[in-house]
C-alpha cells in the first residue's frame, strides 16, 4: 500500500510551510520520509527524490544522513511528555545534541545549552533538572530547544501543540514562530489546525489520503479555497458569528482506506460536487492561478468557495 | 544554593525511606566483611580437627559449637561466606551479561533473529532449574568455578526475557524517535540511550538473583554436587548436620540461619531498589 503518492512540495529558505490534513493523511510520513526515518521494515520509499540545499537525500548514505539529521532539518515531535529521555538533564540532552554536530566541547556547549534554554523561556537554574520534575508546555520548549540547538535550516514540527492545552499552545507556537525569524529557519508545521496555519505560515499544503489536494499562498487559499475539500475543512471550524444551536457542517464519510483507495480522485466519494469523471481518474495537480495549485477536475469557481 | 540533582542522590534519598532495605544493605555489609577478612576474623582455622570436641554445643570457647569432626561452627559459617558471596556475585554477572546480551539482541533486531533467540531460551525454560544446574555441574564435575557456571546459565532466560521486554518497551518510545532525528548513530542509541534505561530493571533482578544463586549453590552442595570437603560452605554444612539433626540441632540451624538471613537481606534490598530506581516515582 502507498501512503503517501504523488507528493510534490518546494519550501523555500525562511518560509513556513502549513501541511494539513486529517489523521491518517500522511503528513507525518511525508515528514519522516524526509528526515529518512521511516521504519523500515515495514515501511519503505519507493521512489521519488528529496532535494536538500541542492542535495538528494535518498541518495546518501547512512553516516551524512546522520550528519544532516538534526545539524541541517530537525523535528519537534508531538508528545512532549515522551519524546526527552528521562535519565538526563535537560541541559546534558541540548549538549549531546551540540556535541553531535559541532565541535564545541564542554563549557563552551554547556554555555550554549543555557543560552538555547533561556531564549525558550527556562531559568538557568533548571537546566539540571530531569524531563519528569518539567511541565509538559516546559517539555515541549525544551524540545524546541534541542531542535533549534545547531541552528537547522529546515524545521519540522510535527503537531507541537496537540498534547498541550490550550494557552500553552498560543505561547508554543508563538515561540516557534520568534525563533524561526530569529535563526531564519525554514518551517514545515504538521498540524490539524487550521487557525494556527493561518497565523504562521506563509504557505499551505492540504493533504487527503497521501496527496496534496490544494497549495497555495496563505492569501489565497484562505480568501477562496479551489479544492472542495478544503472548503469542507474550513466549514468544519466553528465560528464566533455561527447562529447559536446551529450545526457545525461536517464532511460526511470518512477518509479512505489506505490499501483501498477509491478509483479515481480519492475524494470524489465524499465530494459533493463530484462528477461521473471524477470517479474515472485523478486531476493532478494543475495551477489555477499563479501559484495556486490544485488537485481537482471541477475546482470552485472563485468567489463561490469564499470564506470571510 | 548548590543542589545535588543525580539521580543517585534521588535513588539513596528514597531508598533511606525503605528501612527493610537499609537494615539488609548492613547484613549484606556484614556478610561481605566476613567474606573478606576471614582469616582475621574465625577464631579457629576452617579446617581444624579436634577429636576432643566433636559435637559439643554452643560454648564460650566455640561460640557456635562444633561438628563431627570438631571443627568449629562459627569460623567455617564465616569462611562460607566468601563461597557463597563469590558463587552468587560470579553466577549472576555470567546470566547478567550472557542474558543482557541476548535479550537486547532479540529486542533491538526483531524479527526472526528474536524468534530463535527466543524459543531457546524457551526451551531451556522449560527444563526444571534445579535440574538442569544438576546435570550442568555433574557434566562439569564439582568445583567453584563449575557451581558457578551451573548456577549462572540457569538462571540467563530470565534475564535474557526480562532484558528484551525491556528494550522492546524503550524502542518504541518516541525519544528514540527524537534521538534518530538528532542524528544518533544505531550503536550510540543501544549504547547511550536504551541500555541505561533498561538498568533499573536489570538491578534490581540482579539483586534477587544473587539470593537465587546462594539458594542453588546451597541446594547442589547439599547434594554433593559444589563445593567439595573440607572447603565449608553452607548447603554443604547443613547437608552434613542432617544425621544429627536430632542430637545436634544447632548443626544445621546455624548455616540455615546463615542461608536464610543472607537471602532475605538481599530480597530487602532489592526490593528497596525496585522501589527507589523508578525515576517516574516523585520524592
Amino acid at each position: 500500500m502507498h501512503a503517501v503518492n504523488h507528493l510534490n512540495l518546494t519550501l523555500h529558505r525562511g518560509k513556513a510551510l502549513g501541511f494539513v490534513g486529517e489523521t491518517g493523511a500522511g503528513k507525518t510520513t511525508t515528514a519522516l520520509a524526509i528526515l529518512q526515518l521511516i521504519q523500515t521494515p515495514p515501511g519503505k520509499i519507493t521512489g521519488g527524490s528529496i532535494m536538500f540545499e541542492g542535495h538528494d537525500i535518498m541518495k546518501m548514505t547512512e553516516a551524512e544522513k546522520r550528519q544532516i539529521r538534526g545539524d541541517r532539518i530537525s523535528m519537534i515531535f508531538q508528545d512532549p511528555m515522551t519524546s526527552l529521555n528521562p535519565l538526563k538533564t535537560v541541559e546534558d540532552q541540548i549538549v549531546e545534541m551540540i556535541g553531535l554536530h559541532s565541535a564545541m566541547k564542554g563549557e563552551e556547549a554547556r554555555k550554549r545549552a543555557l543560552e538555547m534554554l533561556a531564549l525558550v523561556g527556562i531559568r538557568p537554574e533548571r537546566s539540571k533538572d530531569y524531563p519528569h520534575q518539567f511541565s509538559g508546555g516546559m517539555r515541549q520548549r525544551v524540545g524546541i530547544a534541542i531542535a533549534l540547538a545547531c541552528e537547522p535550516s529546515l524545521l519540522i514540527a510535527d503537531e507541537p501543540t496537540t498534547a498541550l492545552d490550550v494557552t500553552i499552545q498560543a505561547q508554543v507556537m508563538e515561540l516557534i514562530k520568534k525563533l524561526q525569524s530569529v535563526v531564519n529557519t525554514s518551517f514545515l508545521l504538521i498540524t490539524h489546525d487550521l487557525g494556527i496555519v493561518a497565523e504562521i505560515c506563509d504557505d499551505v499544503a492540504i493533504m487527503y489520503a497521501g496527496r496534496i489536494v490544494e497549495y497555495s499562498n496563505i492569501r489565497q487559499l484562505y480568501s477562496h479555497p479551489l479544492h472542495p475539500y478544503t472548503r469542507g475543512l474550513f466549514d468544519a471550524v466553528p465560528r464566533l458569528d455561527t447562529r447559536l444551536g446551529g450545526k457545525l457542517s461536517v464532511i460526511p464519510g470518512l477518509p479512505p482506506d489506505p490499501i483501498d483507495l477509491p478509483k479515481g480522485c480519492a475524494f470524489s466519494p465524499r465530494c459533493p460536487k463530484a462528477r461521473p469523471l471524477c470517479h474515472e481518474r485523478e486531476c493532478g495537480m494543475r495551477e489555477y492561478e499563479p501559484g495556486h495549485f490544485v488537485n481537482c477536475h471541477f475546482p470552485l469557481e472563485l468567489g463561490e468557495g469564499g470564506v470571510q | 544554593m548548590s543542589k545535588n540533582n543525580s539521580m543517585l542522590h534521588y535513588t539513596l534519598i528514597r531508598l533511606r525511606r525503605n528501612y527493610l532495605a537499609i537494615l539488609g544493605l548492613f547484613v549484606l555489609l556484614a556478610l561481605i566483611c566476613c567474606a573478606v577478612f576471614a582469616e582475621q576474623l574465625a577464631p579457629y582455622d576452617y579446617a581444624k580437627q579436634d577429636y576432643m570436641m566433636i559435637r559439643k554445643a554452643p560454648s564460650a570457647t566455640h561460640l557456635l559449637g562444633t561438628d563431627e569432626f570438631g571443627r568449629d561452627v562459627l569460623s567455617r559459617l564465616i569462611f562460607g561466606a566468601k563461597i557463597s558471596l563469590q558463587v552468587g556475585l560470579l553466577a549472576v554477572s555470567i546470566s547478567l551479561v550472557l542474558g543482557a546480551t541476548i535479550g537486547a539482541i532479540a529486542g533491538y533486531f526483531g524479527g526472526k533473529t528474536d524468534n530463535i533467540l527466543m524459543r531457546l531460551m524457551d526451551i531451556q525454560m522449560a527444563i526444571p532449574t534445579i535440574l538442569l544446574a544438576i546435570v550442568i555441574s555433574s557434566a562439569l564435575g564439582p568445583g567453584l568455578f563449575n557451581l558457578m557456571i551451573a548456577v549462572g546459565i540457569t538462571s540467563v532466560p530470565r534475564f535474557a526475557r526480562l532484558m528484551r521486554s525491556s528494550v522492546l518497551s524503550i524502542k518504541g518510545q518516541e525519544f528514540i524517535g527524537a534521538a534518530r532525528a538528532m542524528g544518533a548513530s544505531h550503536t550510540r542509541i543501544i549504547l547511550l540511550y536504551i541500555l541505561p534505561n533498561c538498568a533499573a530493571p536489570l538491578i534490581v533482578q540482579s539483586t534477587l538473583s544473587v539470593a537465587n544463586a546462594i539458594l542453588y549453590t546451597a541446594t547442589l552442595s547439599f547434594l554433593g554436587l559444589g563445593i567439595q570437603p573440607p572447603y565449608p560452605e553452607w548447603g554443604g554444612m547443613l547437608s552434613a548436620a542432617r544425621p544429627y539433626i536430632r542430637n545436634s540441632g544447632y548443626l544445621s540451624i546455624f548455616p540455615g540461619l546463615a542461608i536464610m538471613i543472607t537471602i532475605v537481606a538481599l530480597n530487602c534490598i532489592g526490593d528497596g531498589l525496585r522501589d527507589a530506581l523508578d525515576p517516574k516515582q516523585k520524592r
